[in-house]
């Protein structure tokens, strides 16, 4: 495409990396989660595979990197229901919450800001299922737009 | 805790877990080799099997497997601080679903050993073997979990993964319709049953099954939804008027995948089965919804196999006995379900009709799913599916055909094999509710017989011909695969009585018995 759309994706490319990884982090708290967020982030990856062409794209939009990222979520999440059972506790027991560690804080009564360190093991699922989508969304886009040629804009 | 221990207690949980675990890391371990890859899938499918059955042995043994995810403690189903609702999500498996536990961990076993060898020759296994695993953790969810919404989320699963594998051999675009087709129909049935359980949802504030049946008015919405669930679901087992997408999706999948479809769409069937018996119940009009579901199966049985007659695909024949004998299931349980009301009824013929249905599940899956396979194996080695093309084949392929003879004849009912015993289950107690039922299951039996023989002497019969001097006999993983479920539609052919015994009418018990699934759950209050 011309200059400007690929300028402009350019600079919006790292915003809606931004937001959508906002989002993911912000899944325990406010509307979206780690699906919600890792399609936002995926957006990101088609408006650059339009605005360039899927040839120059494929140079750093590798699809093995993007399938492994697919794996690490999948495994992530699974990986973090079965730590509970490492633990003692039944699958997807939520080990972290009020622990006092990491995502462990409780939950302020009342209205407040949003207190990120809470909700336990959630976040971290969100952040797993974020990263799959990331990958597995991309990778989707990447196929149906793989006729996408140069000269076609 | 020792890891007996340990792997007992989180068995419903491992159930999914393992297969998920094994899907999601098969295309790293794809990447290594191919014989690590083929480990690492047959190892993942024996530990999932083996769980299956430890969990069945269980729960046969000392009676429903509560597991609820995330809580406190495995068997705390409604929280101390939730006001009497169960919030999590639960598994809930009872005996029905310990018995469809087990069709899937042999038909995964069979099916998977089987692909190993008939794969073989085809690209981008790690998508295969991940599919596959899909498909098996979305059939274990379907009949373990205790929550519509659940049962809902694994639906999805499992019929997006089966359109994966239909369209996985592209077949010149042709696998990929199909697929389509399969994943329209798929899509439009989760619709409705995601508005059915809106229904649930919004009228009972649950996604229990337990509780949404403790709860059950039976009001215009529950009848709505009802109709819902069981159009949604009737289709997706591929009973008639909604079976058009099963010749197509059976055919043209590969025929390892076409074998755990057969699963596949009774896992469908059992959940029409445990909406209709364990959320409804007596509270529905019992005697209406029972000639419903049985006008589907005589439907199924008739159209399904008149249909199979004239076909010359082999797979496509196949496929649409495969519509015909679900229809024996259907009008088993549907006999079953028109006299749940009537207790003299019930334990006259009522009980037998269901374990005659539910029992041909289990054959069904056994003999079909060694048909498919068988089929695969011919067109593995001659590269065709056109009965008109084959002949002779009975002089190298030796195996295959006796396979093929067992699967044929125990489809017909021919005794001594596993489908007399179901089909005599369900010819007597039908022909005591209605002797025209009775005897048009028995013609269709008949007609069955007729159709392979007709393909029996296709393929098999015949002298060698010149095209085919050349053809092997299917490699050795294939005949094992096959001979598992051979060997199966054998032993429960001989000795039928200790395994209805056994699995059969614990499994019927279970599914008949609302009020024990719902003490199960809720803990009697």
């Amino acid at each position: 495409m011309s200059r400007i759309v690929r300028t402009a994706a350019d600079l919006l490319y790292p915003v809606i990396l931004i937001f959508g990884l906002y989002i993911v982090a912000h899944g325990h708290l406010t509307p979206g989660g780690g699906f919600q967020g890792g399609a936002v982030i995926a957006t990101g990856g088609a408006l650059v595979i339009v605005a360039y062409s899927y040839k120059e794209i494929s140079g750093w939009l590798k699809k093995n990197v993007l399938l492994g990222r697919e794996v690490i979520g999948l495994v992530g999440f699974i990986g973090v229901g079965l730590l509970a059972l490492a633990f003692g506790q039944v699958f997807f027991f939520n080990y972290l919450a009020g622990s006092g560690s990491l995502f462990g804080m409780p939950v302020p009564y009342g209205i407040n800001a949003g207190e990120l360190n809470t909700a336990g093991v959630i976040p971290l699922m969100n952040f797993a299922v974020g990263i799959e989508v990331w990958g597995g969304l991309t990778i989707v886009i990447l196929y149906m737009l793989s006729g996408l040629e140069k000269e076609g804009c | 805790m020792t890891f007996a221990d340990f792997i007992i207690t989180n068995a419903p949980a491992l159930l999914i877990v393992v297969p998920l675990f094994a899907a999601f890391l098969c295309p790293v371990i794809g990447k290594i080799s191919t014989t690590v890859r083929n480990c690492w899938v047959m190892g993942m499918m024996l530990i999932t099997a083996a769980i299956a059955f430890i969990l069945a042995y269980r729960v046969f043994a000392t009676g429903p497997v509560l597991y609820v995810f995330g809580a406190a403690a495995t068997n705390l189903a409604v929280p101390l601080d939730s006001g009497g609702i169960p919030i999590r999500i639960i598994f809930m498996v009872d005996a029905m679903s310990a018995f469809m536990g087990i069709i899937c961990a042999i038909v995964g076993v069979s099916v998977l050993l089987y692909s190993l060898s008939s794969e073989s020759r085809n690209s981008s296994l790690e998508g295969y073997y991940t599919l596959f695993f899909l498909m098996i953790a979305g059939v274990f969810g379907m009949v373990s979990t205790g929550d519509i919404f659940n049962f809902f989320v694994f639906l999805e699963i499992l019929s997006l993964a089966s359109a994966g594998m239909i369209a996985y051999r592209v077949d010149g675009g042709l696998a990929v319709e199909a697929a389509l087709k399969y994943l329209v129909l798929s899509t439009l049935g989760a619709i409705l049953v995601l508005f059915a359980i809106g229904i649930y949802y919004g009228e009972y504030n649950a996604l229990n099954i337990a509780m949404i049946a403790q709860r059950m008015q039976y009001t215009m919405l529950d009848k709505i939804a009802l109709v819902l669930i069981v159009a949604a679901l009737a289709m997706k087992c591929g009973a008639v008027p909604l079976h058009f997408w099963t010749p197509d999706a059976y055919s043209r999948a590969p025929s390892s995948v076409t074998a755990f479809l057969v699963v596949a769409s009774q896992a469908s069937l059992y959940g029409l089965f445990r909406v209709v018996f364990t959320m409804y119940n007596v509270t529905m009009n019992c005697v209406t919804v029972g000639w419903i579901i049985i006008i589907l199966g005589v439907l199924s049985m008739v159209v399904g196999v008149t249909m199979a007659i004239p076909q010359k695909d082999i797979k496509r024949l196949m496929a649409y006995h495969a519509v015909s004998q679900t229809g024996y299931m259907l009008l088993g349980v549907g006999v079953g379900l028109a006299v749940l009301g009537n207790v003299a009824l019930t334990s006259a013929f009522g009980f037998m009709a269901m374990e005659g249905g539910i029992f041909h599940i289990f054959n069904h899956a056994m003999y079909k799913g060694l048909l498919f396979l068988t089929a695969g194996a011919i067109v593995y080695r001659i590269g065709t599916r056109d009965l008109n093309k084959m002949g002779g084949l009975g002089h190298t392929m030796k195996y295959t055909m006796i396979f093929f003879i067992i699967g044929a004849l125990a489809i017909a009912g021919i005794p001594p094999l596993n489908g007399f015993a179901s089909k005599l289950m369900i010819y007597e107690s039908v022909y005591l509710f209605n002797p025209i039922l009775a005897i048009i299951a028995m013609v269709v039996s008949i007609l069955t017989l007729a159709s392979f023989v007709k393909v029996f002497h296709s393929v098999f019969m015949g002298p060698q011909l010149p095209e085919y001097a050349e053809v092997k006999e299917a490699p050795l993983p294939m005949l094992i695969g096959m001979g598992i479920l051979a060997a199966i539609c054998i032993l429960f052919g001989l000795f039928p009585q200790p395994v209805v015994d056994m699995l059969v009418a614990p499994a019927v018990h279970a599914l008949a018995d609302q009020g024990g699934y719902i003490a199960s759950v809720l803990g009697g209050a």
